[in-house]
């Protein structure tokens, strides 16, 4: 084996420039941490947490422990990064088609949509939509219902709450419809592949996604009802509505601002994409007797996806990561829940930052993973 | 005239068709105008979601009528064309038209009409509009943050000074634009950096200043003349020789502060904020982040195992995690790892962090020049004996750099926008100036103003920020 120093000398330097820094960090940590008396350790996670969160999707209260805590404020990130990036990939689609239109007027709207929202500062974009736009709501005495239903005020949005009976059922039915209409499809691609006759795939699964769940209904015993909020008077100016189901204002503004800021980037991926799929594919599209609707679904989607899809997996990551910025409205998200309230009260600031980090790098990873299996599955496959 | 088609305008009617098309769509344009304006509902007789939808019925029909392909009129065709060229595209024009009427007079009375901007209280805000008094009386809070207003001068002085010298490159003559380069990467970071720690701060804010540190940077810089057989060696061994030594066995006790300038009162960075922070911040992290960025994305496509993984480590944490998690991890953390005895300042760790987050992301822009680079401008430069280091500074670096710029400025730009965030660790940059302003018990309730104030300049920063780069491009383009 050649000895080769201009090869191991670099490398040998940072490893030992790694090993140092880790080194001189853990061992002050030690002494500081011996110091001021706090050991380190996660046994704290199974402690009793004795705050309270204003919203949680699971049950919690103060004599929940910390690991407890810790979920909710993971459940309510992943909640508002749910909402924020389908919401933000209906408008950017949207408005990325929008910015193609032959209609001058629509075009300029949607560039101006997106230069706007694109250079303001997030942070910014939720303190108005929370501070400016939200708190300008009536209080809830004062709202005048949509619909009869729905109740917008500076409390948050109130909605009817469904009331299922059965929901199980309800849901191995949609579960067969999806199964059996992924059955269906299978069937008749290798029909159309085999005889060249198409069956109407379309209008059978919607079809089946209307008759199946129907029967559940009629045959299974499901039963739906609504619980419409109501208000109910508290003390003499103090209102609140009871029943139903209360959107706190800080998600409102939340995923409102999240959605419109990051649908300006990805309307961007998807006018790249679409652009980048050439003028001559769907010329030859419309040659060989395609409809524009087939031309749009068989060749010019599939190919813009290719292009879309990894950038717009980084917006998604983005939008995820922004979701922490919800502390500074106090939105009870993973940052504030456990990054802050929970640092506050134990102290550990080395366990809880270290968890708080690597639960928003799993959260990217899957992710990435996910869009990048999907990006594998819509790839080209050469050879 | 017996033969006219209403369902299909053609053009031998066209005159017809015309003025019945173009007088309904005045009509209903001319009704959400009164509507919108002086608040007359012209359609109020008729039922409220009739009459709320009439206008758009109207004009839709008006539209219809003059839709008349190749009328041999051009005005007509090009309308035809761009807002009218079928019913779906009819209807959103008609829309946004309403839309735009709709939303001028509110938007012009709250900004202009029934604003206020005289006075100096809250006295003086009695219109329903806007109270720019605010903003007017707050201004220099928003600018400066909480530094001294005596002390003021020193910040414009500064900034003023630094954009002087920034804008050297534009006068220098063909005899200097060769060191230009150096004079941007080395010369300039170091005055502005001298400029703050002087002028702005006028103490010893970021560290004290020690012989064993400028022996070893000295050092470091003599180094680049040591001729390159002995390179490697020196650089492993000299600088830090020359800093331990002079530290721990010639100079144990002599820390001098050169930090302090007598005569200037210290202001320490608690008190610093506003625009000026951002502006502080933004610029210190953009010249750490970039090259701590190209040393990653080199030792990401290094072919040494250990560096290559180490990079990958590296770049893949930052990019996973949200900056305000790492902002929490240098406010709170950080401290725990650092001796007792060593003070650093809340501000530097903030754009240390900020530096390593975004030299991150940077790292991924750079790479992905370096690999849209042919295979064939590495073998060239190979075969013509340069080494790893002469290879990369004079054939791949200038061309993958030149590839990358609207990468990496969309990089700052996330930077810029990104500075408002240090907030959640108490440095009170603009929005956090905006959020102290609004508790303030004589001003409250004017958050919209002062949001759309901060907007308004970000908005104009980052405008400015991407159609520059958006020129860069364009002008690098046509050069290849």
């Amino acid at each position: 084996m050649k000895f080769n120093i201009k090869k191991i000398a670099p490398q040998l330097l940072t490893l030992l420039f790694v090993i140092l820094i880790f080194g001189f960090f853990s061992y002050n940590a030690q002494l500081n941490m011996e110091n001021r008396g706090i050991d380190f350790g996660y046994g704290f996670l199974s402690q009793e947490s004795s705050f309270d969160v204003q919203f949680s999707l699971i049950e919690y209260d103060g004599s929940h422990s910390y690991f407890r805590a810790y979920l909710v404020g993971l459940l309510n990130t992943i909640l508002v990064s749910v909402i924020g990036i389908i919401l933000a990939t209906v408008i950017g689609v949207i408005v990325g088609i929008a910015r193609l239109s032959s209609n001058y007027l629509i075009k300029n709207t949607a560039a101006f949509y997106v230069e706007f929202f694109r250079n303001i500062p997030l942070l910014l974009q939720i303190f108005f939509w929370y501070f400016a736009a939200l708190r300008a709501l009536p209080l809830p005495q004062d709202t005048e219902s949509i619909m009869g239903v729905f109740y917008l005020t500076i409390k948050g949005l109130f909605i009817p709450a469904f009331i299922w009976e059965n929901f199980n059922i309800f849901l191995y039915s949609i579960i067969a419809a999806v199964v059996s209409i992924a059955v269906i499809k299978n069937y008749a691609k290798r029909k159309q592949e085999n005889e060249g006759k198409q069956l109407p795939v379309f209008l059978i699964s919607i079809g089946l996604l209307l008759i199946l769940p129907l029967l559940s209904f009629l045959i299974g015993g499901v039963s739906l009802s609504f619980e419409i909020p109501v208000l109910k008077k508290l003390a003499k100016t103090s209102y609140i509505y009871e029943g139903g189901v209360g959107i706190p204002p800080e998600l409102i503004a939340l995923t409102l601002a999240l959605s419109l800021y990051t649908a300006t980037f990805i309307a961007e991926c998807v006018r790249a994409g679409i652009q980048g799929v050439g003028k001559g594919q769907k010329e030859a599209a419309a040659s060989i007797g395609l409809n524009p609707n087939q031309i749009l679904k068989l060749v010019v989607m599939p190919q813009a996806l290719r292009i879309i899809i990894p950038p717009t997996t980084n917006q998604y990551l983005n939008l995820t990561k922004n979701s922490s910025l919800a502390a500074a409205i106090a939105y009870p998200d993973l940052v504030l829940v456990f990054a802050g309230t929970a640092l506050m009260q134990t102290g550990k600031a080395i366990e809880i930052v270290s968890i708080t980090m690597l639960t928003y790098l799993s959260l990217s990873l899957s992710i990435s993973v996910l869009m990048n299996w999907y990006n594998k599955k819509i790839a080209i496959k050469e050879k | 005239m017996n033969n006219i088609n209403f369902l299909k305008p053609d053009k031998s009617n066209l005159n017809l068709f015309l003025i019945l098309g173009l007088s309904l769509v005045f009509i209903s344009i001319f009704d959400v105008f009164l509507s919108s304006f002086f608040k007359i509902n012209a359609t109020g007789f008729l039922p409220t979601s009739i009459s709320f939808l009439l206008p758009l019925i109207i004009g839709f029909i008006g539209l219809h009528f003059i839709r008349v392909e190749y009328s041999g009129i051009r005005r007509l065709d090009e309308i035809n064309k761009n807002f009218n060229n079928n019913n779906f595209n009819a209807v959103l024009s008609l829309l946004i038209i309403f839309i735009i009427i709709k939303s001028i007079p509110p938007v012009l009375s709250w900004t202009v009409i029934d604003a206020n901007i005289s006075g100096n209280s809250k006295e003086a805000c009695t219109g329903d509009g806007a109270c720019w008094t605010y903003i007017k009386v707050w201004l220099r809070r928003f600018i400066y943050g909480l530094y001294p207003n005596e002390e003021q001068w020193r910040i414009n002085l500064s900034f003023i000074s630094l954009l002087a010298l920034g804008s050297v490159g534009y006068f220098a003559t063909e005899k200097f634009k060769k060191y230009l380069t150096l004079y941007y990467v080395v010369i300039y970071p170091i005055i502005a950096f001298l400029f703050i720690f002087f002028f702005i701060s006028g103490g010893p804010v970021f560290f004290d200043f020690s012989y064993g540190i400028i022996a070893s940077v000295v050092a470091i810089i003599i180094g680049f003349f040591v001729p390159n057989k002995f390179k490697l060696y020196y650089f492993c061994f000299v600088p830090l020789a020359v800093y331990l030594s002079l530290n721990l066995f010639i100079l144990p006790e002599e820390y001098v502060e050169l930090g302090k300038l007598e005569g200037l009162n210290w202001v320490e960075t608690g008190a610093w904020g506003g625009l000026a922070l951002t502006f502080i911040v933004s610029f210190f992290c953009l010249i750490f982040c970039f090259p701590v960025g190209m040393a990653l994305a080199l030792g990401r496509r290094s072919e040494l195992p250990f560096i290559k993984y180490t990079s990958v480590v590296f770049i893949e944490f930052w990019r996973g995690v949200p900056l305000i998690t790492v902002l929490f991890m240098s406010s709170v953390m950080f401290p725990m790892f650092l001796p007792e005895d060593f003070f650093l300042d809340k501000l530097v760790r903030v754009i240390i962090a900020i530096s390593l987050f975004e030299a991150a992301y940077v790292a991924e822009v750079i790479r992905g020049g370096l690999q849209a680079l042919p295979r064939g401008q590495y073998d060239a430069a190979k075969s013509l004996g340069m080494g790893y280091w002469k290879m990369h500074i004079f054939v791949i670096l200038p061309q993958a750099l030149k590839l990358v710029i609207p990468g990496i400025a969309n990089t700052f730009l996330a930077l810029v926008k990104d500075t408002p965030l240090i907030l959640v660790v108490g440095l009170l940059e603009i929005a956090g100036m905006l959020q102290m302003a609004k508790t303030n018990p004589k001003w409250l309730g004017y958050s919209m103003e002062g949001y759309v104030f901060a907007a308004v300049v970000f908005w104009i920063i980052c405008y400015a920020m991407s159609k520059y780069s958006y020129n860069l491009e364009e002008k690098y383009k046509t050069e290849r």
